[in-house]
């Protein structure tokens, strides 16, 4: 990696401080992408903002919702009792992330804001269609993500929380990479407070999008059988040594009919 | 109580794994020397391209730099060295273009060294390495064989027209095509045998350090053969004496061919050491090892067997083009000839065969021996030959086996393509593997799995491989520039403890104990008191390797020749100590006997007093119990065996499941069962790797697409299953212990078994052949079709 100033500020106020201004600063979550490029050197950051220090790791859960700390990692939501019980889909999908050292530093609010077009968080956030919360306001699912790598946040913008609506119904199942294991396409299906959401992450070349035909045949009935007939047209997908854009859209069918399936 | 039983054919637990497990191994990369500096080696990423100029004076000012070298620093020194010279049909040699160290002129592929920095740091040197200034001017570029070929295809080496390095044939063409013309049936298979990244654990590693009162060169290197790298260095390239250069390698995680070769970073690190007076250390990182280690595999054939109307093989014809990739590496002109088609008789008795075979150079990355070399091709090729005969015939994948292997009583088997079988016998091998996989339950299982949706196929594969590398006079008339014969120093210290030095090494294998146990076997000394010495030019007299599963039936014989001298020697000291005659001594159980008496001396007893020799035939012989025996084979080793692989398909994503996988090998004596299951598990794993999921993807312009683990798929545990191993064996005829190797034999059979299983499971959806990987897309798009076909 190339030098870089560090600093590990105790507050939210200063660590938007020390964001404050510097289009070259970068915050470091979980540091499970951020760290990797910096070894890569394909980032020169002139300082990493550590946010660790700012106790914003804990999961509440009331009766309908499930709000997240963003710099919770994935093995505590993967562990925890209450988060399992309200929208288990959402443990399972954070177990499911990475290996375990990964799941052990990764955090929801570094996936968040990274916006990884194979990252699975996405695929929750919008299917539930969950509220970020930042230093500054709270912003919507369906405003948040636009475009692969590029979110709603604004320059030095720190995500705080997240708060996930408890579904009636969720699942989450992912198709990995052969060799990267991240989701080549992963779909996300919800029915709850919010409607019949799916969303679909690693297949589309804008990054995490709603599979709008699929929700509108779960929306007339919930089950895997009305998604007969249901396709996705592969314009759009990504394409790659591992899966073309045609095998990418015959999977988002796949997956989502197991999704549902596995919903129950 | 009785010691355990720790000689041949125990399963005795790998004393070094200790250290391995518990992080105390010592490896290239822990070995740091005073005065240390660190070497980043800038690489072209362009596939093909002229050096228009480089300009290093920023990276030389940069901080922390030592020093930039380029080619014309190299100037002096010599090209990396071809180890085997293979002539073409025309009995021309081959076209054998300069290796330089560093780029001269010109780059040929992604990953190609054009300079180096030398810092206090490597971060200083990563640093500055970004600060030399080079301007390439494109050329277009080939990634494959096909294209490399084509007229008006960018020439890549001067010297090397067509980029053809060599055209080159065996067999009797005359007869073969005698044989075609009269044939019932001819049955003709295009494939592609894909290329492969090895990717051992540990990448590789260099260390190059000096002394300049002693003018001593030493290199630490991930090397699976010191003794070769000495040799070629030191003549070929840096032209430094024996005497005067030694090389380590330590402990060395992996290396399955990759870390046979000299290699570029080893000439420069030790090169500059002695140029600047201070070690130069260099360690590769993982996206460096992907472009710059050898590759394997890489090859692109047409086979036709011609059959008469029973199914008896009447010739096969087989045309291969090989990729070399830019340059040849050491061994690269001997895998897709010596070491692939003269393997094409596999475990059949094929009357006449005919190969010819094109080496190509294109702008990839060198392609070299990588577990199996050669002889995975020509498997892979027979095996997918013989299951679309079947496929086009409707013959029985295991009849025509049985109906045309050869024969038990056949052997020696001389071959049509130059081998000599000693040994074999591929019937039992194929009726256990059937057994233990439940071969005749298989239809059940089929319709169990079709029940839940699946898919599910079985595959056999049937293989012989020639290992043990190899008879000098033989490989030498080959064109092999190296005798390939090993070397064992077998030192009885004077309490009877024993070292043995080897010019074999283990970089896994084991040998450690393997070779230990030989010692306990042959010498009587408890395993504990035996050291396994190997990895260092200045310890070992001599010595040739590790790689053709070579070690133990070559190595291990050398051990067993330089006992033998140790025992006679014994013989005439215990002679003289029980006054008796030395051909009344017998010696076993680590105790020299007068026959028919319980006069004995223990070995300890006659080493003690061949180092004090007090009473001692001295005018006879001299003190010491220390001998050394070279040992050159008189053939190669033949193990062969049969795998039997079961697959399940998903034919909504075509993702395949290994569900069964069996193995049943004739790996010759067996000294450690434990072992030999270890490495036919981990070859199992790399073939079913090379089945499924591995490629070494160039795009058109030859940039490796491939070039990380984010994209090159390694197989994993969820990929694999248990794996069931099994031995049927036969000894060798012509070494004293009777092994063969088992190194190789998983990477060799494995990837014909999936396969063919992959195939057999989507026999409904009109697929005759589909070339690795068999990956879910490409399954899927077989299922998709065939569906559209039949609606």
């Amino acid at each position: 990696m190339y030098d870089f100033g560090y600093t590990k500020p105790s507050s939210l106020a200063d660590a938007v401080a020390a964001l404050a201004g510097d289009d070259e600063a970068k915050a470091l979550a979980g540091g499970q992408t951020l760290i990797p490029v910096l070894k890569q050197r394909l980032n020169k950051p002139t300082k990493v903002v550590d946010l660790s220090k700012l106790g914003l790791s804990g999961i509440t859960v009331t009766g309908d919702s499930v709000t997240i700390g963003a710099m919770t990692n994935h093995a505590t939501v993967a562990a925890s009792a209450d988060v399992k019980r309200a929208i288990p889909a959402l443990a399972a999908l954070a177990g499911g992330i990475g290996d375990i050292q990964v799941r052990n530093r990764g955090t929801i609010g570094g996936s968040l804001a990274n916006n990884d077009p194979s990252a699975c968080y996405p695929s929750a956030v919008l299917a539930l269609g969950a509220t970020i919360t930042t230093n500054k306001r709270s912003i919507s699912a369906d405003d948040y993500f636009q475009g692969m790598f590029t979110t709603a946040l604004d320059a030095g913008e720190v995500i705080t929380s997240v708060s996930f609506p408890v579904p009636a119904k969720a699942a989450y199942i992912k198709f990995k990479n052969p060799a990267s294991r991240y989701a080549m396409v992963g779909v996300f299906v919800a029915n709850g407070p919010k409607g019949v959401r799916v969303a679909v992450t690693g297949a589309g070349q804008g990054g995490v999008f709603r599979h709008t035909a699929a929700e509108a045949a779960l929306s007339k009935s919930w089950s895997p059988a009305s998604l007969d007939g249901v396709s996705i047209p592969a314009d759009g997908m990504n394409s790659d040594i591992h899966a073309s854009a045609p095998y990418r859209a015959h999977l988002v069918g796949v997956v989502t009919k197991r999704a549902v399936t596995a919903a129950g | 109580m009785n010691a355990p039983f720790e000689g041949i054919g125990a399963s005795v637990r790998r004393k070094e794994d200790l250290r391995f497990i518990s992080g105390r191994g010592n490896y290239t990369d822990d070995i740091n020397r005073p005065n240390q500096t660190y070497a980043v080696f800038r690489r072209s990423d362009r596939p093909h391209a002229n050096i228009v100029s480089i300009d290093t004076s920023a990276a030389k000012s940069a901080p922390g730099v030592v020093a930039v070298y380029t080619a014309e620093d190299l100037a002096a020194i010599g090209g990396l060295p071809c180890g085997w010279q293979i002539h073409s049909k025309d009995g021309s040699p081959m076209a054998e273009p300069k290796h330089p160290v560093l780029a001269e002129g010109k780059v040929r592929h992604v990953g190609d060294p054009i300079a180096v920095v030398i810092a206090e740091t490597k971060q200083q040197a990563r640093d500055a390495a970004e600060l030399i200034e080079i301007d390439l001017k494109d050329l277009p570029a080939t990634a494959t064989v096909t294209d490399a070929l084509k007229s008006g295809a960018a020439q890549i080496h001067d010297n090397a027209p067509g980029n053809v390095c060599y055209d080159w044939h065996i067999g009797d063409k005359e007869a073969t095509e005698a044989a075609f013309a009269k044939a019932a049936k001819i049955v003709k298979l295009d494939l592609e045998n894909n290329r492969l990244v090895p990717n051992a654990m540990e990448p590789r590693v260099a260390i190059g350090d000096y002394d300049r009162h002693t003018s001593d060169y030493t290199l630490f290197t991930t090397s699976q053969n010191p003794h070769v790298i000495r040799l070629l260095m030191g003549a070929f390239v840096l032209g430094l004496p024996e005497h005067k250069l030694r090389v380590v390698a330590p402990d060395v995680g992996g290396g399955f061919g990759s870390k046979i070769y000299h290699y570029a970073e080893e000439a420069t690190v030790t090169w500059a050491a002695g140029k600047l007076g201070r070690p130069v250390k260099w360690t590769a990182d993982r996206t460096e090892s992907f472009m710059s280690d050898a590759h394997g595999r890489d090859h692109v054939s047409t086979a036709e067997m011609a059959l008469d109307a029973q199914g008896n093989f009447l010739a096969l014809r087989v045309n291969t083009l090989a990729n070399m990739g830019a340059y040849l590496s050491t061994f690269a002109p001997a895998v897709p000839t010596y070491l692939y088609a003269t393997l094409l008789a596999g475990t059949y008795r094929t009357p006449v065969i005919y190969a010819e075979v094109k080496a190509v150079f294109t702008n990839t990355v060198p392609v070299d021996a990588y577990r199996g070399a050669g002889r995975p091709e020509a498997t892979f090729l027979l095996e997918r030959l013989v299951d679309t005969i079947c496929h086009d015939t409707g013959f029985d994948p295991v009849a025509i086996r049985l109906q045309n292997f050869i024969p038990k009583d056949a052997f020696p088997y001389q071959t049509p393509v130059a081998l000599q079988y000693d040994s074999g016998d591929y019937f039992t091998t194929m009726e256990v593997a059937m057994k233990n996989a439940d071969y005749a339950g298989f239809p059940a299982r089929k319709a169990a799995a079709a029940a839940k949706g699946k898919l599910r196929g079985i595959g056999i594969s049937t293989y012989l491989e020639a290992c043990g590398i190899a008879p000098s006079a033989v490989v030498g008339s080959l064109g092999a520039r190296a005798g390939l014969y090993e070397v064992a120093n077998i030192r009885v210290h004077p309490t009877g403890s024993v070292s043995v030095f080897t010019g074999t090494h283990s970089h896994g294998q084991g040998h450690e104990t393997t070779l230990a146990q030989l010692v306990t076997s042959q010498l009587g000394v408890p395993f504990s008191q035996v050291e396994i010495v190997h990895g260092d030019t200045n310890r070992i007299p001599f010595g040739m390797g590790t790689y053709g599963s070579r070690s133990l039936a070559v190595g291990g014989t050398a051990m067993v020749k330089a006992m033998d001298k140790i025992i006679a020697k014994g013989k005439k000291i215990a002679a003289h100590l029980l006054e008796a005659s030395v051909d009344d001594i017998e010696f076993a159980d680590g105790s020299f006997k007068v026959a028919g008496t319980d006069r004995a001396k223990s070995l300890s007893e006659i080493a003690l007093t061949a180092y004090v020799p007090h009473n001692y035939p001295i005018t006879e012989i001299e003190p010491g119990l220390d001998e050394t025996a070279f040992y050159d084979p008189a053939n190669f080793t033949f193990p062969g065996g049969c795998h039997v692989c079961e697959v399940e398909i998903d034919p909504e994503t075509g993702v395949t499941s290994i569900v069964n996988f069996t193995a049943v090998d004739d790996v010759g004596r067996v000294i450690n069962p434990m072992i030999v299951e270890g490495q036919v598990q981990g070859g199992v794993a790399q073939g079913i790797g090379q089945a499924l999921l591995e490629h070494a993807v160039y795009d058109s312009n030859a940039q490796l697409l491939s070039g990380s683990f984010m994209d090159y798929t390694m197989p994993r545990a969820d990929n694999l299953t248990n794996i069931s191993v099994a031995t049927e064996n036969t000894l060798c005829t012509h070494n004293p212990l009777g092994v063969k190797g088992c190194g190789e034999v998983g990477a060799i059979g494995s990837p014909p078994a999936v396969m063919n299983a992959v195939i057999s499971a989507l026999k409904d959806y009109g697929v005759r052949h589909m070339n690795m990987p068999a990956s879910p897309e490409k399954i899927w798009g077989i299922i998709n079709a065939g569906r559209k076909a039949a609606e």
